[in-house]
């Protein structure tokens, strides 16, 4: 049972209330808030950090670490009512403190990454409200609370992708997101209809606690999966996210990699009991996973784009977690963890990618990079940690978190272990592949710079988040891990975690095993880029492996002939059956009972108004001669 | 309803002092009074017909709100009192018909949308008539001077009519009421609207007259089948025979609805009308005009003829269903605005035909709340429009482009507009349109997950439209636009703040609302269908 809020968890409200108020004074206060918008923006999420860190210590405490915060009764038609509620608990919690932690970091980071943009306080009241929405997201005690939030997301996601809208190329990639997450908002809406009509509520305290049959339970597990993919850009979903990357570097490092891409994996760990009931659904996901993973991998080899890059590492990183929460029991807290520390390292990655951004003019192609090391060498540092960090390097974040989703795939089980383990594994080694070979063109070898670029190291406002980013990717893993807290602290929200179970590989070989890929991948990486100078033009012949990966292994192309191309030429012959066939039927049948099809075409054209006046006294006379005639 | 009227004692108390039963009489002759003494006023004054409209307009919200709070939430309905503030006078004595109103939740809730969005049409078509800065189109050299106070005194006849059709309680007035209502809406289209206006508006007006002379055959069968010597409506439920001659009644009046709503494939003299009728005539009528129709379902259809609404509702339905979807598809590939605001309309008629066949206390509730929040969010939208068009003076879409460079506000509200449009979670759109989904979900699963599928084709048109405007890189034509003024802030934020606030909190109108539906569900004999799994599956934790 959860406990009723007291003290100043009665004031958990505040976390939404407060970034939301803030985003809607900085909208709507115009040109007057421009000199100190962004200082207002930057400070709330701050002020929810310690407010938040102030609740994980009063929830600490509570039995079952559990609270719910009764707010008021929103919706209330016949058997459906939906309560606006929140709920305080270990897996809300640790996304609280991720939220504004890092929201916190990055906000500070925008200030001075933003501060020559004319829109910086329109960005700012953008990113307040993106941080109420995804607190509300995450503190929701039901389903439809949750929706609400999961869209709010991301109309702030669509709106900070398309930030720069008079680029089209902005305009279209934040349409683009928006309509993927629709897709996915489908699978969570008829999820929500499916939850009512079989169990008459949409709380996690009923859905949660209730014995559905198999069908029901995997019913609502695929369609809450979809919902799952379209929000965390997870295949056939994936899409939208690389596009995403059109948005100012703030928004990729907060949105499109620590925390909003990563709503999808919180609402499988949420509806963990939902889950647990249906085994195909959680198959299902780790397929998704799967292929996701090495999708993300080999793209991310394709791209020029520094921040494409990240961005495709991003799509692989979240397979790795839905890899890992699909593993199920036991899991789902390995997967949070190597969520948490993500939300580190690609945070880490993703600023020091701004970093380098904002020196080079605005430039991000890798191939007009190198030898930045020298010019920005706190950038250089806290890519480097990032770097680690993802690639897995022992002891830094990657190695505690990533290795061991690798370990639980294999530890699954028969063939399908062998299968999901083999391909985390392998994804391990491209993974420090492309990352080494963005390493490598960015920051070694010799100068590409175009010739009016004079790269320079960040102002602090922009390298202090870095820095401390940057730590916590070498170290937050070992302390996320350290103990087994966080999954000990998780425990209430997901199930206890799997500590000591039968090992298909022994973890020290296999720890062995994937340190061994690992190197292979950074050293054939960096034999290919290291080794000899990186041409400015993109080579032209090239196998058809890179080919497929510069265009995304041809998702796009898919996209495009199968949904876009077709769905095109339905609305134009729609609109051409509409105009000629359905209205020249009906103006034929009304010109057929007005006499003739010229008198029509005269009453079109002239004479209206006493035609409309007689057609008036007309109607009266009929009434009148009908009732006349029938009732003498 | 009854927090607040403990909150506004004095002014219930003085509402009190008013008859009820002349309250609505009150309410209808306002602005029938008002568009006489406009109509009389001089052409020459325009600014002070503009000014007293508004006023009138005014009045008439603030004499709206007394009743709503004065309206009583709690009260016990049966099918002899379910109406408030009724009234009734003898019209016809032979015929029994009478000068009858009153209101029940359904009713109370649409007359309050209907006269808020007066006022907001008229502010912002204060210069719309002024060939100089605000027309829509450049005018034809010698065209005459539109005459602003015909224009302003049509809206009030309009509201009129309006507030009548949807107060009447006798079927022979109602019937009369929504002929009526046609004439200053064709006024509107045929002198005010655009270069097609004169075709707009005589399609406009035969559609209507079809259906309006099917459901007059079938308004005079009632009484000649009932027998009851009566054309109230609560003298009539309960006492059509059923059968072969329901049906025939039944189609009669659904079939007058279902064009005026309009439901596919009754629906395209509205893409024509909504384009060529001036922005603010295009709100009223589909905002409020086009809700008669689904307005007519609930009141009329599904209580009189029980049997026949549910021996039709398969497929009625499907065609909603297929409205949502196909009008969808249309609304994308459009490339005139206000053709495309009109069939996402059409798409959005169906949620609300959906809803009220569901026979759900979700779906009913939800279709009415889905009407008023469609009102209020397609007003916005014709508003923006009819704002966009002063400016850029052309319907394409094609025409413009990086508005929002010149005109950032602008952009603002419109995109906010469109997020309405599309049902955006937090909004009160979303509440609706949830609740219409959810009602029909327990019945008619397959259906309500295809209707679903339509929110995603919602945002395709909405956002596609909204870029093709508003972002890219601004154009020489539109670098030149001039952002809203106050004025024209004022016409559209009290309706998003509306929206905004009844999606966060819609208890007011939803309790107004639910006893009304309920009531007419069990004039059809519907009870909502019970969770599958009963509380039963619950292992613990448990609910309440």
């Amino acid at each position: 049972m959860t406990t009723t809020a007291h003290g100043i968890e009665s004031a958990a409200w505040l976390l939404i209330a407060l970034p939301l108020i803030s985003g809607a004074v900085l909208l709507l206060a115009g040109k007057r808030a421009n000199k100190w918008g962004h200082l207002l923006g930057a400070l709330v999420p701050i002020v929810l950090f310690v407010y938040a860190l102030m609740l994980f210590f009063a929830v600490k405490h509570e039995h079952n670490r559990e609270v719910s915060r009764h707010l008021f009764n929103w919706i209330h038609v016949g058997r459906f009512s939906i309560d606006a509620g929140l709920l305080l608990d270990p897996l809300s919690l640790v996304f609280v403190l991720l939220i504004t932690g890092v929201g916190s970091l990055i906000h500070i980071y925008a200030v001075g990454y933003m501060s020559h943009d004319p829109g910086r306080r329109r960005f700012f009241g953008y990113f307040n409200i993106f941080v109420a929405a995804m607190l509300l997201l995450v503190l929701a005690d039901n389903y439809l609370s949750l929706y609400v939030g999961w869209e709010g997301v991301g109309v702030a996601s669509y709106l900070l992708i398309s930030f720069y809208y008079d680029r089209n190329s902005a305009a279209t990639a934040g349409n683009k997101a928006f309509f993927a997450n629709r897709v996915g908002d489908v699978g969570l809406s008829v999820a929500i209809m499916l939850m009512f009509a079989y169990l008459g509520n949409t709380s996690f305290q009923t859905v949660l606690h209730s014995h559905l049959s198999n069908g029901v339970a995997s019913a609502i597990a695929f369609m809450l999966l979809l919902g799952a993919c379209g929000k965390s850009g997870q295949f056939p979903l994936q899409t939208w996210l690389p596009d995403a990357m059109e948005g100012p570097t703030p928004v990729s490092a907060l949105i499109h990699a620590a925390t909003m891409v990563t709503a999808g994996v919180y609402l499988i760990a949420r509806s963990a009991a939902i889950f647990d009931q249906s085994q195909s659904a959680r198959t299902m996901i780790t397929i998704i996973g799967a292929i996701t993973l090495l999708y993300g991998c080999v793209s991310a080899f394709g791209q020029d784009d520094l921040k494409k890059v990240l961005a495709y590492s991003t799509v692989s990183q979240i397979g790795y977690m839905f890899l890992a929460v699909g593993l199920g029991p036991g899991v789902y807290a390995i997967g949070i963890i190597h969520l948490l520390g993500h939300g580190f390292f690609k945070a880490a990655l993703f600023l020091s990618a701004g970093s380098v951004m904002h020196a080079m003019n605005d430039r991000i192609d890798m191939r007009r990079f190198g030898g930045l090391r020298t010019v920005m060498p706190i950038t250089f540092a806290v890519f480097v940690c990032g770097y680690l960090a993802l690639i897995g390097f022992p002891l830094a974040t990657g190695f505690w978190t990533k290795d061991k989703i690798i370990e639980a795939a294999f530890d699954k089980g028969g063939t399908s272990g062998w299968i999901l383990g083999i391909a985390a594994l392998l994804g391990a080694g491209l993974t420090a592949a492309y990352m080494t070979r963005a390493l490598v063109m960015t920051f070694f070898g010799e100068k590409r710079w175009e010739d009016d670029v004079h790269p320079h190291e960040a102002p602090k406002s922009m390298t202090l988040p870095m820095i401390v980013l940057g730590a916590l990717s070498l170290v937050g893993g070992y302390l996320l891990i350290f103990g087994g807290g966080v999954q000990h602290w998780l425990t209430p929200s997901v199930g206890p975690s799997v500590e000591e179970g039968v090992h298909t590989v022994n973890p020290t070989v296999l720890s062995i095993l994937t340190l061994v890929v690992i190197a292979l991948g950074a050293y054939g990486a960096y034999a290919a880029y290291g080794r000899k100078a990186v041409p400015v033009e993109k080579p032209v012949a090239v196998s058809p492996i890179t080919r497929a990966a510069r265009k995304n292994i041809y998702a796009d192309a898919f996209n495009e002939a199968v949904l876009m191309k077709p769905g095109q030429w339905l609305s134009r012959a729609l609109v051409y059956f509409d105009n000629r066939g359905v209205d020249g039927a009906v103006t034929g049948l009304a010109a057929g009972m007005g006499g003739s099809s010229s008198r029509l075409r005269r009453m079109q054209t002239g004479f209206v108004r006493s035609y409309a006046l007689s057609m008036l006294g007309g109607t009266i006379a009929v009434v009148a001669v009908l009732l006349a005639v029938r009732f003498q | 309803m009854s927090a607040l009227a403990f909150t506004y004692t004095p002014v219930a108390a003085a509402a009190t002092h008013v008859p009820h039963s002349y309250a609505l009489v009150g309410l209808v002759l306002l602005p029938l009074v008002g568009a006489i003494i406009v109509f009389s006023l001089k052409t020459e004054q325009a600014k002070l017909a503009k000014q007293l409209s508004f006023l009138i307009s005014l009045a008439v919200v603030v004499y709206t709100a007394i009743i709503a709070i004065d309206f009583n939430t709690d009260k016990h309905i049966t099918t002899a009192n379910q109406f408030q503030f009724a009234g009734s006078w003898v019209w016809i004595r032979d015929f029994g018909v009478h000068i009858a109103f009153g209101v029940d939740g359904i009713a109370l809730v649409l007359v309050l949308m209907a006269v808020i969005l007066v006022p907001c049409v008229m502010l912002a078509s204060w210069n719309s008539l002024d060939s100089k800065s605000g027309a829509e189109e450049v005018a034809a050299p010698g065209a005459p001077q539109r005459s602003v106070k015909n224009f302003f005194g049509l809206m009030l006849l309009t509201e009129f009519f309006m507030i009548g059709v949807f107060t009447a309680t006798d079927v022979f007035l109602f019937y009369v009421f929504f002929e009526a209502m046609l004439v200053p809406m064709y006024f509107v289209i045929g002198s005010f609207g655009g270069p097609r206006r004169q075709y707009a508006a005589m399609k406009f007006f035969l559609y209507s007259l079809v259906g309006g002379l099917l459901m007059l055959a079938s308004v005079i069968g009632l009484y000649v089948t009932t027998g009851s010597r009566s054309f109230a409506i609560t003298d009539l439920i309960g006492h059509v025979p059923q059968g072969a001659t329901q049906k025939w009644l039944f189609l009669g009046f659904f079939l007058a609805f279902a064009i005026k709503a309009p439901l596919v494939p009754f629906h395209t003299w509205l893409p024509d009308a909504g384009a060529e009728a001036p922005a603010g005539g295009a709100a009223l009528l589909v905002g409020v005009l086009d809700k008669v129709g689904t307005f007519g379902f609930l009141r009329y259809c599904l209580p009189l003829f029980p049997q026949a609404s549910k021996y039709f509702a398969p497929t009625i339905l499907i065609l909603s269903v297929i409205g949502i979807l196909y009008a969808a598809f249309l609304a994308i590939g459009q490339r005139d605005m206000k053709r495309l605001a009109a069939y996402t309309s059409v798409a959005h008629f169906g949620f609300i035909g959906l809803g009220i066949f569901a026979f759900t206390t979700q779906g009913g509730t939800g279709a009415v709340f889905y009407m008023v929040n469609h009102g209020f969010s397609t007003g916005a939208l014709f508003i923006m429009l009819g704002l966009l068009l002063s400016r850029g003076k052309s319907r394409n879409i094609d025409d413009y482009g990086g508005v929002a460079k010149a005109a950032p506000i602008m952009a603002g509200l419109f995109l906010l507009t469109g997020l309405s449009a599309l049902a955006l979670p937090g909004m009160s759109t979303f509440v609706s349109e949830f609740l219409v989904l959810v009602g029909t979900f327990t019945r008619h699963k397959g259906l309500a997950v295809l209707a679903t599928t339509g929110i995603i084709l919602a945002a395709i048109y909405v956002l596609y439209l909204y870029q093709r405007v508003f972002q890219g890189p601004a154009r020489e034509k539109t670098a030149g636009f001039r952002d809203v003024n106050a004025r024209e802030i004022a016409a559209v934020a009290p309706l998003l703040a509306l929206i905004l606030f009844l999606g966060i909190f819609p208890k007011p109108v939803l309790d107004i609302i639910n006893p009304a539906v309920k009531q007419t569900l069990h004039e059809v004999h519907q009870t909502d269908p019970a969770p599958k799994l009963g509380p039963n599956s619950v292992v613990a934790g448990g609910t309440k």
